[in-house]
């Protein structure tokens, strides 16, 4: 265990945070226009109301510690993707602004216009964050300067597209499964319904990428196959020491991420919504946890030749900076956990509009 | 144009636009905490229609700074990725302490400060309000350290990795932090900060007070919105001075070009206004002769550096439009001293709310500040160039090499096309929250006959 593997676990839990809670808000966006009438409409807007600026925040500070714990990754991320950033930075300025000019004015127009603009902005950027996860997974064409050497469509294949689907319909389920926390009556129904419908194509697509993600690059097994398969670049001492409890325990992971997927409809139909969001959060935990464990050492790979990819020792700071910003990070942290607690607890429980409401 | 000047332009233009809402945002932080502050000691019902009531100013304001902000973050990666890899270990920092230190604490308590007045008791909310007030000052601080540390670079060596890239490698953490140039510009921008917010509640009361509209409301928002106006305009040229006596030190070829000194002399004169003329690299206005050395040093004989110690690609170009922004700051923050001290000799007089012709120009003022500040980081950044980072990265050395002109046309022409449509959408959201005004106490106390009931009752008059 070092400072470079130490951030490694750090961005990856900053991103699994994310994933789990603006997962959410961007599934509600998602889900927005299916809602009918205003105040199901204002329901919905407001179960995220006091959260999702919060939530943001959690990809903000991701970007943050990129920048200051991998500065290649950070710089070779956001250029070689720079359209499809550029999209999703719009996508999120529109949703957040929407949430908060939406409900200013009574005007029929006025409303449909920024519930539009809330909703195709979310699902934007759930199908982006997709799209961006699924060139990273296959690899892109990183050059010697660690540079991109491709253009705007070499980012989109069908693969990239498949896991960009995916992560929209996960976040919607994820979404939909929040909100039977903070409805009720009739609209609770129908977000029930909801769930369900969103449950269907995600457990169809979750299957369809797994299998395409191992056919098209094998590699991201290698981790976790007891030795069996080799990794296309370096393999880390850590995984050759250690890989037979890796292995054990990414199984187990595997596992426990199949029960958690079944006991979403079941806990619904039990109408406990918390135990789904937890299982559905879960989930999400895993399958950041199969990606980051299917890259490392690895955190971009080039497919022009593995020598050009970045891991997280040539795409690092120095020592001396990730030691610091790790303590940092270990003081800071602890308060993030408090404050998204306190927040969040003084939130629960169904959303009621009241006059300070969206 | 080319990738490089398409990108300062969409940077310029991302960060100027940016730029408008968090000193809002910091400055009338400060004020909600003295209303809110005035209304737990006092117990007195107009303090919380006027904490309430700024607090709806302050969300439209900070949404849209939040959502025009999250852009910056990403920007350094997206069109600067040479300059991010050479100062990611450095510069990179300050942003992710950013985010764990102050972005984080800000939002948090955002929830309780804009939804939670009838959710927690009235001591956690004041709390509550002080954090977010707290935390937009630390995001300041994290921001400004990192910028401060690209215009006087320390604490720092060049390190050449076995691929043959070479970077900026952190020496001392707490120097980077401290860089020479931190602290001053820190309280420089806060207190500006401080000036506009103030200035905003200043210019919405001086309205109501022309309309003969919530007359008490509007008179007491003033007077505090005044003492802190007057108090930031007073303190800003004092820091001011010690800023621009850091930049003489660390980057002198900067300060040159906002006094709009060529010549190396002796006796350095301070120009009040004028011009810069490149062909004849002369400076033509009224001056003060001999002020700037006597700023500088305390001594009209001191000897202060001009442009000409410096070569031609090393001056800051043009270095007319510095000049004038420089001088439109300083000029603007000595008319603030004036407004303000002129309206506090009135309020002393209890005459300031019926000078309608003084209220009108507070109420048009609101812009001033904007532009004040504005100006002065326009100032600060078009004097670093031709550096990104002074003295050693150029700013065509920083561009990202995998995009391309077209790309960023692309992405410069939507910003303005959204940026536009955000501003009339702030501004039209704005004017209907200050035309509908502050809730009166009635109809605050009809809707909530008992404290713990309100949220409820509330929900079933609306469904």
């Amino acid at each position: 265990m070092d400072y470079n593997i130490a951030w490694f676990i750090v961005v990856g839990l900053l991103l699994t945070g994310y994933a789990i809670l603006d997962g959410f808000d961007l599934g509600v966006g998602a889900l927005h226009l299916f809602a009918k009438g205003d105040h199901d409409r204002r329901i919905m807007l407001n179960s995220i109301g006091p959260v999702w600026d919060g939530n943001e925040v959690w990809l903000v500070t991701a970007g943050g510690a990129l920048f200051a714990a991998f500065p290649e990754i950070y710089a070779t991320a956001f250029s070689s993707f720079y359209l499809p950033f550029m999209f999703l930075l719009f996508a999120l300025i529109f949703r957040a602004v929407s949430i908060e000019f939406r409900s200013k004015e009574d005007m029929k127009a006025w409303r449909n216009f920024w519930d539009a603009c809330f909703s195709i902005g979310s699902i934007m950027a759930a199908l982006l964050f997709g799209i961006a996860i699924g060139n990273v997974i296959l690899g892109f064409e990183i050059g010697a300067d660690r540079s991109y050497q491709g253009t705007f469509f070499d980012l989109f294949t069908p693969y990239t597209l498949l896991t960009g689907v995916f992560n929209l319909f996960m976040f919607t389920m994820h979404g939909a499964i929040y909100l039977t926390m903070k409805t009720e009556g009739a609209l609770k129904q129908r977000v029930e319904r909801w769930v369900l419908k969103a449950y269907v194509p995600f457990v169809l697509f979750y299957a369809l990428t797994t299998v395409a993600t191992i056919y098209l690059r094998p590699a991201m097994l290698a981790n976790f196959s007891f030795g069996y398969i080799p990794q296309e670049g370096t393999t880390h001492q850590l995984i050759i020491d250690h890989h037979v409890l890796i292995s054990v325990l990414a199984w187990l992971v595997v596992l426990l991420n199949l029960l958690a997927i079944l006991n979403i409809p079941r806990a619904i139909h039990k109408n406990r919504p918390f135990q789904a969001f937890i299982s559905s959060a879960l989930m999400m935990m895993a399958i950041i946890l199969f990606f980051a464990l299917g890259l490392f050492p690895d955190m971009m790979v080039s497919n022009l030749s593995p020598k050009y990819s970045l891991h997280i020792y040539n795409a690092a700071s120095s020592q001396g900076t990730l030691k610091t910003m790790l303590i940092l990070s270990c003081i800071g942290l602890p308060f993030v956990v408090v404050y998204t607690t306190i927040i969040y607890r003084t939130y629960r429980g169904v959303t009621r509009l009241d006059e300070s409401s969206y | 144009m080319d990738v490089e000047q398409l990108s300062r332009l969409q940077f310029a233009f991302t960060a100027m636009f940016h730029y408008i809402f968090p000193p809002f945002s910091i400055g009338m932080g400060l004020l909600l905490v003295l209303f809110e502050s005035l209304y737990i000691i006092t117990k007195k019902r107009i303090y919380e229609t006027i904490t309430r009531f700024w607090i709806k100013i302050f969300a439209a304001n900070f949404s849209v700074g939040v959502a025009t902000g999250i852009v910056l973050e990403f920007e350094f990666g997206t069109n600067w990725a040479a300059y991010s890899r050479f100062v990611g270990d450095v510069f990179g920092s300050p942003l992710a302490a950013e985010g764990i230190f102050a972005f984080f604490l800000e939002s948090g308590f955002l929830a309780i400060l804009l939804f939670g007045w009838n959710r927690v008791k009235p001591g956690m909310h004041l709390f509550a309000t002080i954090m977010v007030a707290f935390g937009s000052i630390m995001s300041g601080f994290w921001i400004i350290v990192a910028n401060s540390w690209q215009q006087t670079p320390v604490a720092y060596e060049l390190v050449t990795d076995a691929q043959g890239f070479t970077r900026a490698v952190i020496t001392d953490f707490w120097g980077v932090i401290f860089s020479p140039s931190s602290m001053p510009r820190f309280f420089h921008s806060i207190v500006g900060a401080f000036v506009q917010g103030a200035f905003l509640v200043l210019s919405v009361s001086a309205y109501y007070i022309l309309k003969k509209k919530h007359l008490e409301f509007a008179q007491r928002s003033f007077f505090i919105a005044l003492l802190v106006a007057a108090g930031a305009s007073l303190l800003q040229p004092a820091i001011g001075h010690i800023s621009a006596h850091v930049a003489y030190e660390h980057q002198p070829a900067k300060l040159a070009a906002f006094e709009g000194l060529y010549e190396t002399q002796r006796e350095a004169p301070l120009y009040l206004f004028g011009y810069t003329d490149p062909e004849t690299e002369t400076t033509t206005g009224l001056a003060v002769p001999g002020g700037l050395s006597f700023l500088l040093g305390w001594d009209t004989d001191m000897e202060v550096k001009g442009l000409d110690q410096f070569a031609k690609e090393d001056r800051p170009p043009p270095v007319n439009a510095v000049f004038q922004s420089y001088h439109i700051m300083v000029g603007l923050g000595m008319l603030f001293i004036a407004m303000t001290l002129l309206a506090l000799w009135f309020y002393f007089r209890s005459t300031l709310f019926e000078q309608r012709w003084f209220m009108k120009l507070f109420m048009f003022s609101v812009a001033l500040p904007v532009v004040a500040n504005q100006a002065g980081w326009y100032s600060a950044e078009r004097g670093r160039q031709p550096w990104l980072v002074y003295g050693l990265l150029r700013t065509k050395d920083g561009v990202s090499k995998s995009i391309s002109a077209e790309e960023v046309i692309i992405s410069l022409v939507l910003f303005a096309l959204i940026y536009l449509l955000l501003f009339f959408t702030w501004l039209y959201v704005l004017d209907k929250e200050i035309k509908h005004g502050p809730d009166t106490h009635e109809a605050q106390e009809t809707a909530y006959p008992d404290r713990r009931e309100r949220i409820d009752v509330l929900s079933k008059t609306l469904h």
